[in-house]
Parts: structure tokens; sequence; C-alpha cells
């Protein structure tokens, strides 16, 4: 049982995890900012783009699938700006003109070059690998402290915590005018503070936690690490750094409860098989938010106790 | 394989092969069409949010019909389990737009990958407790025409038709109330039923792209045609009845195309056919089209 864990849930557990709290970072302010949508966005493209760098390079090395990424990032903003431009369509049918689009080329790249190439087909896209990362030098509790044991940990897991650790870095960095051109960007303006420049960095941090997340856990769950846990925060506080906290909290424990969920729930319930993992931490991070929804100290509309009569589809 | 798209084109590849790339046109035309509502109602998103909302349905459904006997891949006992999936979806999305103080595009990225995510886990049982072939399911991610049965074929073609009359009937309010919801008010018209039945066609709509197109992509033929129609006409009826036609183009090419070359997954086939023509009517439209602007932009050079 013990070595089991060691071997086959703990590595999936903490590669979940990193992936989850590198989405919910940058999805605190997605959500403030009304671009929650970007991160559904970016979590496509990257297919694409990772695609296009694996055929034009022939490596499948992680600094070029950043690369390819973020250039798929930077030509997804590109588009739908253009986009918005000549139609005048809301950012929303903008964006998903140019995700689907960009998908779809993906999908149509990985078919006809061969998929197994890039060691990517669409399924893993979508679902992730997440049950596939194991650590087979993972036996007995002295295998923590063997380096050569450790060398053999799936490789997702030190570039993922690289990954997570610049993600940190970068908005510690940027924290202070980030935060102020997010509630106010005409002050912040007025203030000196570059805001299209901080705009765009968002959207290369978010395309960051995509790329990153992307390979490990697959799409489904960085859109759903990008938004719950981020959404669900925000209904407990109103403090921001208070809703980072905990979205980072509810991240992780989306991440680590579902890992174990998906594990050991269907063989306790006398179910001979388990089930994805990454449906189920994205699954749990919705339950979260319907938690949160229903009971969180600061769920309730502006407006409130009358309500907010002016739904959008009213 | 040219003459097998050729023949596929023209509806001579065989009866069967006739009806699925008749299905996918009369699938483009009733999408491009309601789409031109949808996306004029900056619905865009929200009908990506029913798309994915439908997996744990067509999962769902999968397993009871498996389990009571039948066979678990009848598509119009999946569009139920679909129908529901998606319409819970909407209602929980509705409630947390309107009673949390979440931003209406959080609640749709959350609804969407909350229930996308739930059904990822029950096709994952699906395979794993071996009733049926789940093999087929996996076609409504992405869509996929091959093995399409005659009767989903004629599902797809008479569901598109229908949800085009019904259109055709509707088209009054649904315009005012696009337009301008305060003044269709003043008219008489009421907007929060009219707005309803735009959710539900778009609903129907993506119900019936969903074994053609398949359910990631299916919002790209409601928005793109409709964006791509935009560029040639401001007048509502004309945008719709361009954006049906062009949508009913990529369908019917994107299906011929899947059939003659049985790798190429449908839906982004159909999809990046849209785009294409998006990408042309960008180019060519005689008011917002690039090269006119580049034509015009020498007289203006301050502009």
């Amino acid at each position: 049982m013990l070595a089991e864990f060691l071997a086959l849930t703990l590595p999936p557990m903490l590669i979940a995890t990193l992936a989850a709290l590198i989405c919910a970072l940058p999805g605190n302010f997605l959500l403030l900012r009304r671009q929650a949508m970007l991160g559904d966005a970016m979590s496509h493209v990257v297919l694409p783009g990772i695609v296009a760098a694996f055929l034009l390079t022939g490596s499948a090395a992680g600094p070029v699938m950043l690369a390819g990424a973020l250039a798929a990032a930077a030509l997804s903003a590109l588009m739908i700006e253009a986009i918005r431009r000549t139609t005048r369509a809301d950012p929303g049918a903008a964006m998903g003109v140019t995700f689907t689009t960009l998908f779809a080329t993906g999908v149509l790249l990985l078919e006809v070059s061969g998929a197994s190439a890039v060691h990517l087909d669409v399924e893993h896209a979508l679902y992730g690998n997440l049950e596939g990362l194991i650590w087979l030098d993972g036996i007995g509790w002295a295998a923590l402290a063997d380096p050569a044991a450790l060398a053999g940990l799936p490789v997702e897991l030190p570039a993922l915590a690289a990954a997570l650790a610049a993600m940190a870095l970068a908005f510690a960095l940027i924290w202070r005018p980030l935060v102020i051109a997010t509630f106010d960007e005409g002050f912040a303006a007025t203030q000196g503070i570059p805001t299209r420049l901080l705009s765009a960095g968002l959207t290369g941090l978010t395309a960051l936690a995509a790329v990153s997340a992307f390979a490990a856990v697959g799409s489904i769950l960085t859109i759903a690490m990008l938004i719950c846990p981020p959404a669900a925060a925000r209904l407990l506080t109103d403090s921001l750094p208070r809703q980072v906290a905990l979205s980072l909290v509810i991240a992780a424990a989306s991440a680590i409860l579902g890992t174990l969920a998906a594990g050991y729930l269907p063989p306790a319930l006398g179910l001979g098989f388990t089930v994805s993992a990454a449906g189920s931490i994205a699954t749990l991070s919705g339950l979260f938010l319907a938690l949160a929804a229903t009971f969180g100290p600061r769920r309730h509309a502006p407006g409130h106790p009358a309500g907010r009569q002016s739904g959008p589809s009213a | 394989m040219i003459e097998t798209l050729l023949h596929a084109l023209f509806f001579q590849a065989g009866y069967n092969a006739a009806l699925v790339s008749l299905g996918a046109a009369l699938l483009g035309l009733a999408a491009g069409a309601v789409g031109a509502f949808t996306t004029l109602r900056r619905r865009a998103l929200v009908s990506d949010a029913m798309a994915h909302a439908t997996l744990p349905g067509i999962g769902l459904a999968f397993l009871a019909m498996a389990a009571l006997g039948g066979d678990g891949r009848a598509l119009p006992g999946l569009l139920a389990g679909a129908a529901l999936s998606a319409a819970l979806g909407l209602i929980l999305l509705q409630a947390l737009s309107s009673r949390t103080r979440l931003p209406e595009d959080a609640a749709t990225g959350a609804i969407l990958s909350a229930f996308y995510g739930a059904g990822i886990v029950i096709l994952t049982v699906i395979q794993n407790v071996g009733i049926g072939r789940p093999a087929g399911l996996e076609g409504f991610l992405l869509g996929s025409t091959a093995g399409m049965l005659r009767a989903d074929a004629l599902l797809i073609a008479g569901g598109g038709a229908l949800l085009l009359g019904l259109l055709a009937s509707l088209r009054r309010p649904l315009a005012m109330t696009a337009f301008d919801p305060i003044h269709a008010r003043m008219m008489g018209i009421d907007t929060r039923s009219t707005d309803l039945m735009l959710l539900l066609m778009t609903l129907a709509c993506v119900l019936l792209g969903l074994r053609v197109v398949g359910l990631i992509l299916i919002v790209a033929l409601l928005i793109t045609p409709a964006l791509a129609a935009r560029l040639w006409s401001d007048r509502i009826g004309i945008v719709a009845i361009l954006a049906g036609l062009i949508g009913a183009a990529a369908g019917h090419v994107g299906a011929a195309l899947s059939l003659a070359l049985p790798d190429l997954p449908t839906g982004p086939a159909i999809i990046l056919l849209a785009f294409a023509t998006f990408a042309l009517s960008a180019l060519l439209s005689p008011q917002r089209g690039l090269l006119s602007r580049l034509r015009r932009a020498p007289l203006r050079p301050g502009g």
C-alpha cells in the first residue's frame, strides 16, 4: 500500500497540486478583470503552439514548447483584437472564433503530421496524462532520501516546481501596480503605471500557466484551475491577498483530494478500476465553488438583500 | 481521394454518405442562422459552456441505456441525456451569475470546466466497466461522421429543418430583442421568453452538432459564420441568411472531406472551413474588408 502510494499516487498528486497552484495564481486577476474566459482561450491555443513548434524544430524540449505556446498566445491575442475591430463583435465572440480556429488547427496538424511523434495526441491534450506520471523508483520511504531514486521522478515535477517559482516571483514583482490597474485602470494610468504592458504581461503569465500545466494535466484541468478556485475564493472574502491565499488553498485541496478520490474511491466502492484524476479534480473544484456559492460569506451580488434583479438574460 | 471527395460533394458517394453530408449542411444552416442571433445577444461563450456541459449527460445516458440492455450508443437517448445535463448547467450558470457576485464570464468558465471534468470522469468509468463499445463516445468530443447511422443523419437533418422553421417564425421578436430589448418591451414583446427561446434554439443547435462537429468546437459553428456574415451586411435578416449559407457550405464540404479522408476529424475540418470564409470576408468585404480599407486609406491621411 505504502509503496504503491509513493510510486503511483504521490507523483501525480504533487504534479496536479503544482499545476493547480500555477493556474490559480493568474486566475485571480483574470477573474477580477472579467477576463476569466481568456484562460479558456489560452488552454486551447497552447495545443497548436506546441505542435507547430515541434514540427518546425523537431524538438519536444520544454523551452521549445514554451516558446511555441507563447507565440500561439500572442497570435491569439492579435487575432482577438483584429476580429473585434473588423466585426465590432463582443470580446466573447471574437475569443470564441479565435480559440476554436487555433484548436482545430492544432488537431489537424496532429492528425496530418502523425500524432505519436509529438508524444501527444488529442486525448492527451484534453485529459492530460496524470496517471502516467509515476515514480518507478519510489519503493519505501528510504527512496525519498536516495538521490538515485529521486532522479527517477517524473521530469514534470521539477519543471512545474520551477514554473511555479517563476510565476510566484513574477507576481511578487508586479503585485502593486497590477492590483492598482486591476481595480482602477484609469487611476493606474494617471499614476504612470503601464497598464497595457501589465495587461499583456498577465496574458503572458496566463499562457505560461496554461503551457506548464497543459502537458501534465491537460486542457480541462487547466481551465478548471484558472477559474474555479479563484471564483470560490472571491465568494469568501473581500480582501485580495486573502482571496489569492484562499484560492491557492482551494486549488491544492482540489488537486490532492481529487487525485486521491480518483485512485481510491472507485476501489473502495468495490469497483475494480480508477477514474480520470484530471476530471475528478475539475469536478471537485466545481463542488468547492458550489459550496462557496451557497454558504460563502461574501457570495451576494452587490445590492443584496434586495438581490440583483438585472440578470444578464433579462 | 479527389474522386471520393467529388462524389461526396455531389451526393454521389452512396445513400448514407449523401444523408450525412445533407445532415451536416442542414446543421450548418440552422447553427449559422441561429448563431447570428446568439452572437448579437452576446451569448457566444454561454453556448460553449452549454456544449461542454452535455458530456456528463452523454456518459450517464450511455450507462443507463447499456444497463437497461439496450444499445448505449443510440443517438436519441444520448441527446436526451445531453439536453438534461446542458439544461442543468445553464440553470446553475444563471444562478451563479445572478445570485452571486461572480461575473457571468467566470460563471460560464466554471460551469464549463466542472461539467466537462465530471463528463471525463464518467467516460473513464465507461471505458473501465466494459459495457458496449465506448469508442463511439469519443466522437462526441471532436465530431466524427464515421459509422454514423442513417437514422442519426435523418435526425440531424430533420432537427435542423425544424429549427429553421421555428427561427423563421420567431425572427421578428428575436431581432427586436437583440437590437434593443427596452424598445422591444415597449412594443409589447416578451423579451424574457424570447431570450429563453433563443437559448433553447441554441441548445438545439449544440445537441444536433454533437455528433458531427463535437462538443469542443460546436460553438464555432454558431459564431464564426455569424461574424463572417456581419462583414457583408448590417441587416440582421440578411446576416442570418448569409450566416446560415456559410454554415451550410462549411458543414457540407467539411463532412464530404472527412468522408473522403477518414482520418480527418470532421469537427476541425468544418470549423476551419468556416474560418476560411471569415478570413476571406475580412479581406474582401466592401465596407469593412482589409482591401477596401487599404484602398480608401490614402484619401484620409489623418485617419
